[in-house]
């Protein structure tokens, strides 16, 4: 996927971003539909973020993550101005009070598409309930302590949950490292 | 010196999801300004989030409805404006200027940096500036104690998130400076102090009115707003 958005950044490659939109489209779709009134709306949404995808491809950061996270924080942050009266405040990489990053590693770019490949296969791993529990809380915008009520389960085990799933991924991405020091 | 008390997986999450309110959010997206650490595991949540996003099932009807979209959006794509181009990566931009304290975003919501805040008196040498949110949920102030003064005993009706932004406290659980979190709920009572030299600043948000153990305090703190 990433070559196909470095083509569409490049050379504004529209058969990359055709292939690139049949594949995000129905998903992305279906994100907003969870929060939208009707699928009109959610396709109208739909189509803000891959247009957003298709204008601001030379803006993504193959190093700093790969093309579905990058995706998704763009319908994010449109489904949150549409349907949320309160903001989600944001940190701003060219602010003088920023910290920046530690001194990068030599191929960023090659660790972070190998740990996304660990973390999609670490995903599917995870026990039903943990991943239930992202999965509610990515696509229904809902907050750890609301899923605690909906599933009337008490807010300690929701948090342990989060963190039991977290633990494994993190447990996945640091087997790699080893691997690599070995 | 380096960040020690990190926002936990759960604030983070919520963060990620676009769940947190924005009183909380203020917070975390102030944290991960000052904390490159945390701004890792941002970025492994949201890859966890596109991976689920990736490994969504689509439907027939979803699959049918793609030629429809993708001719809508060729539509749109040939009267698109000029796309964006890449931002060059480079410091340049913040040299000349003098480095801020409270970073952004928390420097946009106050109006200004430490030396252009106009403080409200709270009272033993403290003081405090609210800040306004949309979220009807949480209540969020810049606080400023005196070095080597206490904050008054107190518990929490629920919870209280605190970012240490100059200077440093302690209290029951810890030393917190520059950049550290503390994430208070009910169980917690605790008497920060700010420590020696410095005047402690920080960004405290909590979703119900202190606790505190002194009943004058208690008496007059609808009057202060806290
Ligand atoms: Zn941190
Ligand atoms: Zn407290």
């Amino acid at each position: 996927m990433s070559h196909l958005l470095a083509a569409v950044a490049r050379d504004r490659d529209k058969e990359a971003f055709e292939t690139l939109f049949r594949h995000y489209a129905p998903r992305v779709k279906a994100y907003m539909a969870r929060q939208a009134r009707d699928s009109q709306a959610a396709e109208e949404l739909m189509q803000e973020t891959m247009m957003a995808v298709w204008n601001k491809a030379a803006l993504f950061d193959p190093e700093r993550g790969n093309v579905s996270a990058w995706i998704f924080t763009i319908a994010r942050n449109l489904r949150v101005s549409a349907y949320r009266k309160d903001r989600r405040p944001e940190f701003d990489p060219q602010d003088p009070a920023f910290v920046p990053d530690d001194v990068p590693s030599a191929d960023e770019e090659y660790q972070s598409r190998q740990e996304a490949e660990r973390l999609r296969i670490a995903m599917q791993d995870l026990p039903s309930e943990q991943r239930e529990l992202l999965q509610l809380s990515f696509f229904n915008e809902v907050s750890h302590s609301t899923i605690a009520k909906d599933l009337n389960l008490p807010l300690g085990t929701v948090k342990s949950r989060i963190r039991m799933a977290f633990a494994k991924l993190r447990a996945a991405l640091d087997d790699r490292l080893m691997e690599d020091h070995r | 010196m380096s960040v020690r008390h990190h926002v936990s997986d759960e604030l983070l999450l919520d963060y990620a999801s676009g769940s947190l309110s924005e009183g909380w959010g203020l917070a975390v997206a102030t944290h991960l300004a000052l904390c490159p650490e945390c701004r890792v595991r941002l970025g492994r949540i949201e890859a966890a989030a596109g991976a689920l996003m990736d490994a969504d099932d689509v439907t027939d009807a979803q699959a049918a409805s793609v030629d429809a979209s993708w001719a809508a959006m060729q539509a749109r794509m040939a009267e698109a404006d000029a796309p964006a181009t890449a931002k060059t990566r480079s410091s340049t931009q913040t040299m000349g200027r003098p480095a801020a304290i409270l970073p952004e975003p928390l420097r946009s919501y106050v109006g200004g940096d430490v030396g252009e805040l106009k403080w409200k008196a709270l009272g033993r040498g403290a003081y405090h500036i609210p800040i306004r949110t949309n979220d009807g949920e949480t209540s969020v102030r810049l606080l400023r104690i005196p070095a080597g003064k206490p904050v008054p005993e107190h518990t929490h009706g629920g919870r209280e998130l605190t970012l240490v932004l100059a200077g440093s406290f302690h209290d029951e659980t810890g030393r917190f400076g520059r950049g550290d979190l503390e994430d208070a709920d009910s169980s917690l009572e605790h008497q920060p102090i700010a420590d020696e030299g410095e005047d402690c600043i920080c960004l405290a948000v909590t979703d119900a009115p202190l606790k505190f153990k002194s009943r004058l305090l208690r008496i007059i703190q609808p009057v202060l707003g806290i």
